[in-house]
């Protein structure tokens, strides 16, 4: 053992690097990494609350479209109930107007038929009295016996 | 061996065991000790200052990483020993740590490397080989490791007083183990020899451990060429000590001034 004034030097280089250490080294370094990992704490934090957002929110999607489809399957199906009451109303309608057609046709054929038949039978009273004229050979007064002859196309 | 077949290898051990030394008697200085302790606190405080000053809070660098990996280290030593608030605790355990590391690991500098060069440049200035003595590692002088411990006795002392004042320090020194006034003499006794042990205890086992160490690579280097494989595993088993022995240094100090804090 061998202790002398090296001891002395020792001690002040020893207090010299821990007081140094203390001020200059020490403070910035551990603040560093406290820093840093208040960061990382407040970054995972974050992300744990954005994940639970996330979740929720696809939730909340997933809510959504089931609504939007059983919304749309309901729309389709109304849809499809006016569709066919549509057609019926349309078929109902077509078929009205057929017969409407149908019975102002019948009706048509009915009012020339009778004025034919009119026609008819004034031109048989006009070729009658002109027979009648032939055979009698004679002159009628025409608008004398007038009630004769209509009478007389009444009865045809 | 350094300088051939004219010496014995008890004359080259002991040679390479002496210290560059100024001055004499309890006056002397060791130059090689002081020398080289200084320059490697200085290593370690401007390296740990470096990354202090350029310090990060967002993405760290790789050196910065590094320092800040031995900080956390000491740090989480510091905060499970230790439970009080005291801001000068976890940089004296970093200081001596860090310091006690970087001056245990020059023993694995080969034994002759340090001692040769300095040999080649004394010779320029004319001095003989043999009149130049360099010990590399610091501390395995006990002036290094007694400073380290007399620094943290000093503290101790200090944190005993001023947390449980002069008398609640000598009541702590006195009172116990034993309850009965008529053997506080006894306790008294008991404890200064558990005060006093701690600084002693502290010094000499960082002493002894690298004190050893370092003899046995100086005797590993006197067997001749089979040496290289012993050599290097002694190297390899100082992997263990050179950590484990600046860790323990670390711990007991944290340790002591815990206990000082400690009141009862």
């Amino acid at each position: 053992m061998n202790l002398n004034m090296t001891l002395a030097g020792e001690l002040i280089a020893f207090i010299v690097f821990v007081m140094f250490c203390m001020k200059f080294v020490w403070p910035p370094i551990i603040g560093a990494i406290e820093a840093r990992q208040k960061t990382i704490a407040d970054g995972l934090a974050a992300s744990d609350r954005a994940a639970k957002d996330l979740e929720l929110a696809q939730e909340k999607a997933t809510a959504q479209l089931k609504e939007a489809k059983s919304q749309a399957a309901e729309i389709l199906e109304a849809a499809k109930k006016r569709e066919t009451q549509i057609v019926e109303e349309a078929a109902a309608k077509a078929q009205a107007e057929k017969e409407k057609i149908l019975a102002a046709g019948h009706a048509e054929i009915e009012t020339e038929r009778n004025q034919a038949k009119e026609e008819l039978r004034q031109q048989v009273a006009v070729l009658a009295v002109a027979g009648a004229e032939k055979i009698l050979e004679r002159s009628i007064d025409a608008a004398a016996h007038s009630d004769i002859l209509d009478k007389l196309v009444a009865e045809l | 061996m350094s300088s051939g077949a004219e010496i014995t290898s008890q004359e080259y051990i002991k040679h390479h065991l002496t210290n560059l030394s100024v001055g004499e008697g309890f006056m002397a200085v060791h130059i090689d000790t002081l020398g080289w302790s200084v320059f490697l606190g200085l290593v370690f405080i401007m390296l740990f200052r470096s990354v202090a000053k350029n310090a990060t809070t967002g993405v760290p660098g790789k050196l910065q990483c590094a320092v800040e990996m031995i900080v956390g280290f000491v740090d989480d030593n510091v905060k499970s020993t230790f439970h009080g608030h005291n801001p000068v605790i976890a940089p004296l355990a970093l200081t001596i740590f860090v310091w006690v590391f970087l001056m245990n690991a020059m023993d694995w500098v080969p034994v002759d490397l340090i001692p040769t060069i300095a040999q080649q440049i004394a010779g320029l200035f004319g001095v003989a080989p043999h009149d130049v003595y360099i010990k590399s590692v610091p501390t395995t002088d006990p002036n290094m490791t007694f400073a380290l411990a007399l620094g943290v006795f000093a503290l101790i002392i200090y944190y005993s007083i001023k947390v449980k004042g002069i008398g609640g320090f000598i009541k702590e020194l006195t009172t116990q183990p034993f309850g009965h006034w008529s053997l506080y003499p006894i306790n008294f006794i008991l404890e200064m020899v558990t005060l006093l042990a701690r600084p002693l205890s502290l010094a000499l086992r960082l002493f002894g451990n690298l004190y050893a160490g370092e003899l046995i690579f100086l005797l590993i280097a006197t067997i001749g060429l089979f040496q290289l494989p012993v050599h290097f595993l002694w190297a390899a088993f100082h992997i263990l000590i050179i950590p484990l022995q600046a860790f323990i240094f670390m711990m007991l100090t944290i340790l002591y001034l815990s206990l000082a804090h400690e009141d009862h």
